[in-house]
Formats: C-alpha cells, sequence, structure tokens
C-alpha cells in the first residue's frame, strides 16, 4: 500500500490568549531582538500514514487532525501532504 | 451506594478522592482502571486530577479515547452522575461532555493555593447543598486551568446558569471567571479547584465536603 508524509500544523486560534508565546517574545527583547511584534507557538505533527490513495490519506489526516491532533475549541491546523518517493 | 473513581495511567488524585470519600464521608469506592468497561452497580463516577497519560499533546486529549470514558460517557448520557476534578474537568472538555477547553494560566504559572469562589448552583445536582450566591473555599492546584470558549457559546452558558462555580479574585485568567461548569441536565460537573482535599477540618476547610457529600445521596 502506497505511503504518504504528511506535516500537521497546529496553532492556537487567533482569538486565544498565548502567555507562552508572550514570555517567548519577551525574551527576544532581551537577546536584542527588540523588533518582534507577534510571537505564537505551535505545535508541528510529522505523520507517515499507508493508504489506499491519495483522497483516502487525506480523509484519515483530516480526521486525525481534526479529532485528536488539534482541539478546534481552542486550535486551528492545517495539513500538508505528499506521497512519498 | 458505591463510587466509582477513574484511575489513568498518571492519575495523581485518585487516593485523594477515595479517603475524602470512605475516610471522611464513609462512602463505599470502587477504582475503575482506564481499561475497565463494567460499570455496573455504580452510581456516581468522578474523574479525579492528574496528569493523565502524561497529558501528552493536551491536557485530557489522549484520556479521551480511553475505553473506560466510552462507558462513562454512556452513564452521563442516561443521567448518571459524573464529576470530573481538575484534569477530570479538563477530559469532561476534550469528550465533549461539557463545553469549551482549559488552556495554559495567563500567568504560566503552576497556581497553588486556596481560592474563595461563587457558587451559582442552578440546576446542578453536585452542589445541590449549597446556597445561590454562597461563597466558598476550596484548593487548586493547576498550570491550565484557564478556561476558553467562544463568547457566544460563554453568553449562554451564562445566560442557562450553567457556571456554576466562578473565581471571585481569577486566579489563572479564565474567560467568565468559569471555575466550574455543569451541563445543562445538571448531572455533570467539571471544575478545576479540589473538593476533596476540603472534607477534613484538619486539612484547612471542609467547604467541599457538601459537594461529595451527593455523591452519596
Amino acid at each position: 500500500m502506497p505511503l504518504f508524509h504528511a506535516r500537521v500544523q497546529v496553532t492556537l486560534r487567533p482569538s486565544v490568549l498565548d502567555p507562552a508565546g508572550e514570555a517567548t517574545r519577551a525574551a527576544a527583547a532581551r537577546l536584542g531582538v527588540h523588533g518582534v511584534q507577534r510571537l505564537r507557538i505551535g505545535k508541528s505533527i510529522e505523520v507517515a500514514l499507508e493508504a489506499p490513495d491519495l483522497a483516502a490519506a487525506e480523509a484519515q489526516l483530516e480526521l486525525l487532525s481534526d479529532r485528536l491532533l488539534a482541539n478546534p475549541v481552542i486550535e486551528d491546523w492545517t495539513l500538508e501532504l505528499a506521497e512519498a518517493e | 451506594m458505591t463510587i466509582g473513581i477513574v484511575v489513568f495511567p498518571g492519575s495523581n488524585c485518585d487516593r485523594d478522592v477515595r479517603w475524602a470519600l470512605e475516610g471522611c464521608l464513609g462512602q463505599p469506592t470502587r477504582f475503575l482502571w482506564h481499561e475497565e468497561r463494567d460499570l455496573s452497580g455504580l452510581d456516581a463516577v468522578v474523574i479525579p486530577g492528574g496528569f493523565s497519560y502524561g497529558d501528552y499533546l493536551r491536557c485530557g486529549a489522549i484520556a479521551r479515547f480511553a475505553p473506560v470514558l466510552q462507558e462513562v460517557s454512556a452513564f452521563a448520557e442516561r443521567g448518571g452522575p459524573v464529576l470530573g476534578i481538575c484534569n477530570g474537568f479538563q477530559v469532561l472538555t476534550e469528550m465533549g461532555l461539557l463545553p469549551g477547553a482549559l488552556t495554559r494560566n495567563r500567568s504560566l504559572h503552576f497556581l497553588c493555593e486556596t481560592t474563595p469562589l461563587r457558587v451559582e448552583p442552578g440546576t446542578c445536582q453536585w452542589l445541590h447543598h449549597y446556597a445561590s450566591g454562597e461563597q466558598i473555599s476550596l484548593p487548586i492546584a493547576h498550570g491550565e486551568g484557564r478556561y476558553q470558549v467562544d463568547p457566544e457559546e460563554l453568553r449562554r452558558l451564562s445566560d442557562q446558569g450553567q457556571i456554576v462555580l466562578r473565581y471571585v479574585a481569577n486566579p489563572n485568567g479564565s474567560l467568565g471567571d468559569v471555575a466550574g461548569l455543569s451541563n445543562q441536565r445538571g448531572n455533570v460537573l467539571g471544575l478545576m479547584p479540589h473538593p476533596e482535599r476540603a472534607c477534613d477540618p484538619s486539612t484547612g476547610g471542609i467547604d467541599g465536603r457538601r459537594l461529595l457529600e451527593m455523591a452519596c445521596a
């Protein structure tokens, strides 16, 4: 069965406060990088998945992202997907 | 009367809840290991605090798929009383039994202190013994207790009287000062504070006692 590589990026929804991101932004200024206007921390999740075809892989990964990897109440997610060489 | 206490790998308040129910209130309990599917003979279920499955990914996100919680979900749908404390509240939101989510405290600090709360019991059966507007004190101990939900949903929850516990001096940035939330039916309660740590006068207060007594009613 073909193997697919995916990367799911999970980010906090814009309306949700990210105190860890704010703390990191404060540290950036202490490092001497003063121009940081916005810094938000998310997650990047790599997945290797076997599926019959691209459409099936996409459907499985959407389910995975929406129901497990991200919590849609507070997070958004995006999916990059490619068949392995 | 027997109360089930869910035990995940990483739960750490399961024995505190047992002590409060058995030691302080004389109520028999049964531990429910996360792979358990038999809830027969139980009159209420408590999901205790801790770090279920290490709280990897998000607090409560992995616990939600535990076999025991499928049964707890069905139990709640039948009207069975379910109480989620701290991590248990996070699990209830991940399960969808309660709306919203609990996120990192605004201060980033793990908060471990006794905090004043205002009780608005409404139809929540767990809070039946508290007066409307009553102020109580319970310990909190969490790093991720900032309640988050979209503004319309927050208004709806408030209008329907589901915000049954509010912080008097909001410690973590929770929207709507939410410390505890009930479902509409009133049989499911999730709260960040720890009533089981406030049942014995020797530990500094007994304001949690009347809540846990409802599990014995």
